[in-house]
């Protein structure tokens, strides 16, 4: 049988056929000081902590610059300094006057997009073709899209006038960090409300760049700050009195932390947490299709993604195809410099996250899994993971339960529609899941009964600013994104 | 000539107060009861004390009852809502009176119950309706179709108002179910009469079994294992008491549970309704797919 398979198999060879010469992106394009501050009041200012971290390129482990690392008290005067814009400033304003203000930011960010680009590569090892053609232009068009609700929200809900809800604290992650600050500060300022935002601390430097925008903009000061640090940073803002909202972005074991936090406060809170998406290939799918979204769902950014397709279930019958294929294409990836335009999958974002895939890949061949890797060589300084498929995965398998964030992926077989529902389903997450088949009726059933937020039909990690993005049980609530994502900054009424 | 088959002065036979779990009326497993009296304590029924298996197997109840639940055409739903409101109308009576052993008086009553058969009917008609508010269709940048909806969140347990005690029932009941969740509702623990009466309701107007869980007991006792069941997807809870908000809330971070606080509605006023109940228990999902060729297509106009 193996024999037959593999003369039927054209075997890809890319590495000796096609040795594609370097494209790196330059450097010079963009600049990065060798101190950040942090950002209140429309002012850079020098922490009171008088502390500073170094940030570092994941490609390379160089030092790119060091960050302010903000103490109780710095987060004391952000939330001051965003309570006094709230009441003096931004509340008052018009809100077409505050929607330009918006307007304006997204317009900066394309101005300075490829600057944007490179220090989003340098800081977290993402391919620079994700950054230029995903995270920077996305997280222009959000503000761009909010922009223009701020002054529409009385359509947004039916029967009901909107109020905003105040400060809101921010805290987001640094798979994405340019695009959640995106997400979190545009539909809130379009919304009414002021902000204090922290980056997380492997990847601050392009939340501070957007500050440099802010500021430019001339957007009343206070009104969105930005500071950096990490967990007691976080803690700080999530803990902090006079904070009337918490959105954070981040893993689920944090989520739940901030959930007890808050409890006995009237802050209210949107959560977007963890993930274990599934991704249901059904033998009558286009394959090949099938199976660049199945390396799109799992290799985008190095899998550093909540909505990740990192449970791949394969209906019997096309299993092995699939598997074979899979593997062919794996071959095929460039793993490497993110700042080269050919590569595909970039630095993992910091040595704590390449420990916790190792980790996981360990985990895994020692419940039994099969595992196999890309061949590539990587780069010996940096911090890099070969992409990596498990099959002979047991649902109850550590690596098909809890998520990883990395390129891991673990591959089931199924027979039955009913089967593999209740596979896809059996997670405390439900964050997102894709089905691959070309029966519309089939995808309809699957899409109504797999319990996640975003569910993508023969395609998968699409984002928009228009479309709204959650989950459901463990990986959340509230949305981002949309008409449906304005809910998370107002308060309704009568 | 025969003798009456009814003396004048009969004996009434008087109800046993059960719980209502997967469409039975069990007693509470745990065997304890609690006495029910009115304000001047005067005894009205003895009252199962539920326990925390009580609540376990309401839960699986609630669980199983899902899938149907939630698949069944939104139409359905609302017809079946409008038959709970038809079956209270035709009890109203039975209702009217225990409300009054309850302590109400007879016009306060009749206007609780009729307000409560108007709400369902109220909510009836939103079964098939809140979908198309909440919905959108996104007009994505990229060539795919994008829509978003509302879907049930899950398996919702509630603390009922105390005070309300039918009038809070059911409106709490109400968008819960009409939104196509299934549920665990503790009653009224010093008003318990209606809530069990209302589970006859329930239980004969065609709404599955499981869906709609009601137990009677004490909320100091219950209300943590309302708050940290893992298969749990909501917590409602009604009163105003501090401490147990902010217990309710830690522990549904277990399985970051959706907690839904209702210390402040006005459930007579016309406040105590809107669609906007029934959105507290749905998330929302967005759905994508490609469209072919979106861009380069000859045909057209």
């Amino acid at each position: 049988m193996a024999k037959v398979a593999k003369k039927n198999t054209l075997k890809l060879k890319f590495d000796s056929a096609r040795n594609l010469a370097p494209a790196p992106e330059s450097k010079r394009a963009a600049k990065i000081d060798p101190q950040y501050d942090l950002f209140i009041n429309g002012k850079f200012e020098k922490p009171v902590s008088k502390k500073y971290f170094a940030t570092i390129n994941p490609a390379t482990e160089e030092k790119l610059s060091m960050i302010a690392e903000a103490n109780t008290a710095d987060v004391n005067k952000a939330v001051k300094s965003a309570r006094t814009a709230y009441d003096k400033t931004w509340k008052k304003m018009p809100p077409a006057e505050r929607a330009k203000y918006i307007y304006r930011i997204a317009r900066m960010i394309q101005e300075r997009a490829r600057e944007f680009a490179i220090i989003e590569t340098l800081d977290g090892g993402k391919p620079i073709r994700e950054s230029r053609d995903f995270d920077v232009p996305t997280a222009a068009n959000h503000f761009f899209y909010y922009a223009g609700w701020a002054d529409k929200l009385e359509y947004a809900f039916p029967n009901r006038k909107t109020e905003p809800l105040g400060v809101a604290g921010q805290i987001i992650p640094w798979n994405f960090p340019l695009l959640m600050a995106a997400w979190k500060i545009a539909p809130a300022l379009a919304c009414g409300n002021t902000v204090v935002l922290k980056p997380a601390e492997n990847t601050s430097l392009t939340a501070l760049k957007l500050a440099e925008i802010i500021q430019e903009a001339d957007l009343p000061p206070g009104v969105v700050n930005i500071i950096t640090g990490a967990g007691a940073t976080g803690a700080a803002i999530v803990n902090h009195a006079d904070i009337n909202k918490i959105a954070f972005t981040g893993s689920t074991e944090v989520g739940k932390i901030i959930q007890r936090a808050i409890a006995g406060t009237n802050k209210k809170a949107t959560l977007e947490l963890g993930g274990k998406a599934a991704n249901i290939i059904f033998d009558d799918a286009p394959l090949d299709q099938a199976v660049e979204g199945v390396i799109n769902g799992i290799f985008f950014n190095q899998g550093h993604v909540c909505c990740a397709g990192s449970r791949l279930y394969v209906q019997e019958s096309v299993f092995a195809a699939v598997v074979r294929k899979l593997k062919d294409r794996l071959e095929t990836l460039i793993v490497g410099d993110p700042m080269d335009k050919n590569t595909d999958i970039g630095a993992i974002n910091s040595k704590a996250q390449l420990d916790i895939i190792n980790k996981y890949i360990k985990i895994g061949q020692q419940e039994g899994a099969e595992m196999y890797q890309s061949s590539c060589a990587i780069p010996k300084k940096g911090f890099y993971c070969r992409p990596t498929i498990f099959t002979n995965v047991a649902q109850s398998n550590r690596i098909a339960q809890e998520e990883i964030f990395g390129p891991v992926l673990a591959i089931q077989s199924f027979r039955t529609d009913d089967e593999v529902i209740e596979k896809a389903n059996n997670s405390p997450y439900g964050l997102s899941a894709g089905v691959w088949t070309d029966k519309g009726s089939k995808i309809f059933n699957l899409t109504t009964k797999l319990r996640a937020g975003v569910i993508w039909a023969n395609t998968f990690n699409k984002f928009d600013p228009t479309s709204p993005f959650g989950g459901y049980k463990e990986s959340g609530y509230g949305r981002e994104g949309g008409l449906h994502g304005l809910s998370a900054y107002i308060n309704l009424i009568k | 000539m025969a003798k009456a088959l009814v003396e004048k002065k009969r004996l009434e036979v008087l109800k046993t107060y059960k719980i209502y779990i997967g469409g039975q009326f069990p007693r509470t497993e745990s065997g304890r009861y609690y006495m029910a009296t009115n304000s001047k304590g005067e005894y009205l029924a003895n009252v199962c004390l539920g326990s925390r298996k009580d609540f376990r197997d309401a839960v699986v109840a609630a669980r199983n009852a899902f899938g149907g639940w939630s698949g069944r055409a939104a139409f359905n739903r609302g017809q079946i809502l409008y038959r709970i409101a038809e079956m209270l109308e035709g009890r109203k009576a039975q209702f009217i009176d225990e409300l009054t052993r309850q302590d109400s008086n007879k016009v306060q009553a009749e206007k609780e119950v009729n307000l409560c058969i108007d709400r369902l009917i109220y909510y009836s008609g939103w079964c098939d309706k809140f979908q198309q508010l909440y919905s959108s269709v996104n007009p994505v940048a990229s060539s795919h179709f994008n829509f978003s909806v509302p879907e049930p969140t899950g398996v919702v347990a509630a603390i009922a108002p105390q005070n309300d005690s039918l009038l809070g029932l059911v409106s709490v009941i109400a968008p819960i179910i009409a939104g196509g969740n299934t549920g665990i509702v503790l009653a009224s623990a010093t008003k318990p009469l209606c809530a069990v009466t209302f589970a006859e309701v329930l239980n004969s107007s065609d709404l599955p079994g499981g869906v709609v869980n009601i137990l009677t007991g004490k909320v100091a006792e219950l209300v943590t294992f309302f708050a940290d069941h893992m298969d749990v997807n909501a917590t409602v809870f009604c009163e105003s008491d501090a401490a147990t908000q902010k217990m309710i809330k830690e522990k549904s971070a277990l399985n970051v549970k959706r907690v839904v606080l209702y210390d402040k509605v006005k459930w007579a006023d016309e406040t105590g309704q809107s669609p906007y109940f029934i959105m507290d228990f749905q998330e929302i999902k967005t759905t994508w797919h490609p469209i072919e060729n979106i861009g380069g297509a000859k045909a057209g106009y």
